[in-house]
């Protein structure tokens, strides 16, 4: 089944620019690829995230999406391909890349034998943040977590775990947040209001976050810009609203569903946008 | 390199052991304990063996410092377990701490740890069985230095085959020091070991260091030049290890094990 119209890529997708010498963008990655000896995990993957951007990484399960964001992390190392943070060459200068970069996953959960406080403290220490103490002071209050600060993080809720993995991604202020299912343990109202702060974040510190998610009514509420990946490629770009609209699709959740299933489809198609924010 | 990033992971070890005082009693038990039965054996010994031979600084005195350079490596490698048991590698690695902060964090938090069980031994050896062990003046340390660059070249190595293996190979980390027992000569003169195990004995640091300890006992000169080589090559041996450390982190690095760790670590 295709009834999605094709839409021809743009060059820039396909030709990536050269490194720029101001940082626009608080992401640049160029021509991503990591091959496996038995599988091609990301396959020229390139795009960006501005300033104050929020950009959906769509995909469904072994898309590429962890993949490209442990590359972005540096705790995985490209076949080829440079992520440019805040305009920094992470192969160069990792260390000042990644003081400007933080994320929280799921998979990623903060030591659950140390109290909150001691982890923001732990971390903070790590970013070599200075003022720790009132940076913690401000994210237990930003987060609701005051009455947990003396808790073990391995005895919160899932919930509060992930109010507390927020707070310990937003340390070191950071230029660019990854974000991997953020909301996923949460009640409606606390991913509402988790939503808003992080959107708040965007547009009032200009921190740009790539937000990976499998609610589709939330990357519409939240994200600019959505990217939909599939075999290791960025198969569709563009904003989450118009963009099932384009390719003759109900919702975005439909259209999620369509690439996932018929990747090669949409592939041939090419992406709807340019890779650039 | 910075300092607040090697703070740390020092000061992460601290809240484990406040948060968790439990952990303070391997550091300080299993030593005492060593101590003590050891204590036990050379007081009988002395009293059955008639040659008037001291068998308290020969063997107590080796135990002591064997215990000293296993806690060391234990201390380095713990720390480093304590980041995999607790799924914080992803986490440690995606900040702007680099390896050689890592292992200074390690190794600056084995040094107090280790210091803990070294005073503890040293209270009971000279408290309970009169082990005049300081008497041994400024060469003591130089022996506690070559062991204590030879534990962390063990911890950094255990820690790499963790780091390379995956959690399960913890396994292969706890009998390092027991391994190389029999070839560091603790309890006996490297003379009495075949001559293969003499060659792979001067590979050890701790060779030389109980060869020279025994011959100060035994009222010899200190055999200098043999400590300094001892200490010579556990300098070296260390920065080998350290180089192989960040070989292994950019192996798993490259082949995506690093970021695999998590998934793994649940297993």
């Amino acid at each position: 089944m295709n009834d999605c119209p094709p839409v021809s890529a743009p060059s820039e997708a396909r030709h990536p620019a050269p490194p720029a010498a101001t940082a626009a963008h608080a992401l640049r990655v160029e021509g991503l690829r990591k091959d496996y000896p038995s599988v091609t995990a990301l396959d020229g993957v390139s795009f960006s995230v501005g300033r104050g951007e929020i950009v959906g990484l769509l995909g469904p399960n072994g898309a590429g999406k962890t993949t490209t964001i442990n590359v972005i992390l540096g705790i995985l190392e490209p076949t080829a391909g440079r992520v440019f943070v805040d305009g920094i060459d992470i192969a160069q200068d990792r260390a000042r890349a990644l003081r400007h970069t933080n994320f929280a996953a799921v998979y990623a959960a903060l030591p659950g034998n140390l109290t909150v406080a001691e982890n923001l403290r732990f971390f903070g220490l790590l970013y070599d943040i200075h003022a720790l103490t009132s940076r913690v002071a401000e994210l237990l209050e930003q987060f609701d977590l005051e009455r947990l600060r003396n808790t073990k993080c391995g005895l919160l809720s899932s919930g509060e775990q992930t109010r507390a993995a927020l707070a310990k991604a937003l340390i070191n202020r950071p230029r660019l947040l990854l974000l991997d299912e953020p909301t996923a343990s949460l009640d409606p109202s606390a991913a509402q209001i988790v939503r808003e702060r992080i959107r708040n974040l965007a547009k009032q510190d200009g921190c740009g976050i790539l937000w990976t998610s499998h609610n589709m009514h939330e990357v519409q509420a939240v994200c600019d810009r959505v990217l939909f990946l599939s075999h290791g490629r960025v198969l569709l770009e563009g904003d989450p609203n118009a963009l099932p609209g384009e390719r003759g699709a109900a919702n975005l959740e439909d259209l999620f569903i369509r690439v996932a299933r018929e990747p090669l489809v949409h592939e041939s198609a090419g992406p709807a946008r340019g890779a650039g924010a | 390199m910075k300092l607040r990033p090697v703070a740390a992971i020092v000061l992460r070890q601290f809240y484990l052991m406040r948060g968790s005082p439990v952990r303070v009693y391997p550091m300080v038990m299993w030593v005492a304990i060593d101590i003590l039965l050891w204590g036990f054996i050379t007081r009988y010994l002395n009293s059955v063996s008639g040659s008037g031979v001291n068998f308290v600084p020969t063997l107590l005195g080796a135990v002591l410092l064997w215990d000293f350079c296993a806690r060391i490596m234990q201390g380095v490698s713990t720390a480093f377990l304590e980041d995999v048991w607790s799924r914080n590698l992803l986490n440690l690695f995606s900040s702007p701490l680099s390896v050689s902060e890592y292992i200074t964090g390690l190794v600056v938090t084995s040094i107090s740890t280790s210091c803990l069980g070294l005073a503890v031994m040293l209270a009971l050896a000279s408290g309970v069985f009169h082990l005049e062990f300081l008497s041994m003046g400024l060469p003591l340390a130089g022996f506690l230095l070559a062991l204590f660059l030879f534990g962390i070249t063990l911890g950094i190595l255990g820690s790499g085959i963790v780091l390379r293996f995956g959690p399960a190979s913890e396994w292969l980390l706890w009998p390092l020091p027991a391994l190389m027992s029999p070839f560091a000569a603790v309890f006996y003169p490297l003379s009495v070991l075949p001559a293969w195990m003499q060659a792979v004995a001067r590979l050890l640091p701790p060779s030389y260091v109980f060869e020279g300890m025994r011959a100060l006992l035994a009222g010899r000169p200190l055999p200098a030049g043999l400590l300094a080589a001892g200490s010579a090559l556990a300098a070296v041996e260390l920065v080998a290890a350290a180089h192989l450390y960040g070989r292994i982190y950019r192996h798993v690095v490259r082949t995506g094990l690093l970021a695999r760790y998590s998934a793994e670590g649940a297993a």
